[in-house]
């Protein structure tokens, strides 16, 4: 009788522990190269000292909370200059700031965006200067 | 060994010389590009402790579309072509649709077939930023009632709220129905509403609004109605003027001179 019960459990026991770790093994075995991103355009380019607002772990790490903090500033205070922890300051603005330099948004933006299937809305609204000039 | 006065003065002129110095090897030039938007000094912002509007209905024709092809030029206005989805910032209306409560069978027909600018009237006690659930309509210090696009969840009762229809929803995407876009002002998104928002965007950078610059007539006044030297000021001080449906309490700050 016992062994009996067993011969049931263990089956279904196996499938749940395999459909469990699936996403887990499946990304293992398939696993999407990181993207590279592409700094060819002709505004940075021409830059000497190629920085962009703020160093690049804060900005590859928390771009998407300083563009949320500049939204905020912007439209509800009023405050539209972006000082530096350098001390350089900025307009804050995603279309004439940061899309200026980086005018290449499907080499850039975008293949980040979707190897980490980040869906930002920004762009719903925001335009894309290259875009309109098509 | 002793220097002459005159020695003296000869050393230190000739190193006063080598001070003067030509910048022929940049050593020192950090950087000769400038990154967009770095080093951003806004031009001088308009301010006001209230901003208004003053219009001078007499000036005003009633063929002319001046101001209303230069704002919805300017803000990314989409033109749905259907007038049940149309997106308005500041359109012209019949005279009996501004003043409902001045208009009787007796107004002659100059009144009668009058038309007249309409804008969303900013005014001091809104009731669409009284009904806005998320706070996305809201009533800055120096008077302008603004939009915040990215809370709007498009419930559209400021819509219901707005005794002026001042308010449109987009119920599609405005994107493809915006003849020409203006890259320096964003476009909406589908399911929000947007309205006039008195070129706040333009008084950050020091200009006047669209609407303002675009009358040749000079029928539209704008102003900072707490100073008492301001130009609407002594208009309104001189001219008979209404608001519309100020009864209502939304204390409008349009004024039509009539």
């Amino acid at each position: 009788m016992k062994q009996h019960k067993w011969r049931f459990i263990l089956p279904g026991l196996v499938i749940f522990v395999v459909g469990v770790t699936f996403p887990l093994w499946y990304s293992a075995v398939n696993s999407t190269p990181v993207p590279v991103l592409s700094l060819d355009t002709p505004v940075i380019n021409q830059l000497q000292n190629k920085e962009c607002v703020e160093d690049k772990a804060f900005m590859s790490a928390d771009h998407m909370k300083m563009l949320h903090a500049w939204r905020d500033e912007v439209v509800r205070e009023g405050k539209r200059e972006y000082t530096a922890k350098d001390g350089r300051k900025f307009e804050k603005s995603l279309t004439r700031t940061c899309l200026s330099c980086h005018s290449n948004k499907e080499q850039f933006c975008d293949r980040c965006h979707n190897y980490a299937g980040a869906k930002p809305t920004c762009y719903d609204c925001h335009i894309i200067p290259e875009e309109v000039k098509k | 060994m002793t220097t002459s006065r005159r020695e003296f003065l000869k050393i230190a002129g000739a190193s006063a010389l080598t001070l003067i110095t030509f910048p022929v090897f940049p050593v020192g030039a950090k950087e000769n590009v400038r990154i967009p938007g770095q080093d951003f000094t806004s031009a001088k912002p308009l301010t006001a402790r209230r901003w208004a509007m003053a219009i001078d209905t007499s000036k005003c024709s009633k063929d002319c579309t001046d101001c209303i092809v230069a704002c919805h030029a300017i803000h990314n206005v989409p033109d749905f072509g259907n007038p049940k989805d149309e997106v308005k910032w500041i359109w012209q209306e019949p005279f009996a649709a501004v003043f409902p409560d001045n208009q009787h069978a007796y107004s002659g027909q100059a009144i009668q077939k009058m038309r007249l600018p309409v804008l969303c009237n900013h005014c001091a006690n809104p009731s669409c930023v009284r009904v806005c659930p998320t706070q996305a309509t809201f009533k800055r210090p120096d008077g302008i009632v603004m939009m915040d696009y990215h809370r709007c969840i498009g419930c559209r009762l400021c819509m219901a709220g707005c005794p002026y229809g001042a308010r449109s929803m987009n119920f599609h995407d405005p994107r493809p129905f915006i003849a020409k876009i203006n890259p320096d002002f964003p476009t909406r998104t589908k399911g929000v509403v947007e309205k006039c928002n008195f070129c706040q965007e333009r008084l950050a950078k020091g200009l006047l609004p669209a609407c303002v610059l675009a009358c040749k007539e000079k029928a539209l006044v704008f102003g900072d109605l707490e100073d008492p030297l301001s130009d609407i000021r002594s208009l309104l001080k001189e001219r008979f003027n209404l608001r519309r449906k100020a009864h209502l309490g939304t204390r409008p700050q349009i004024y039509y001179i009539v």
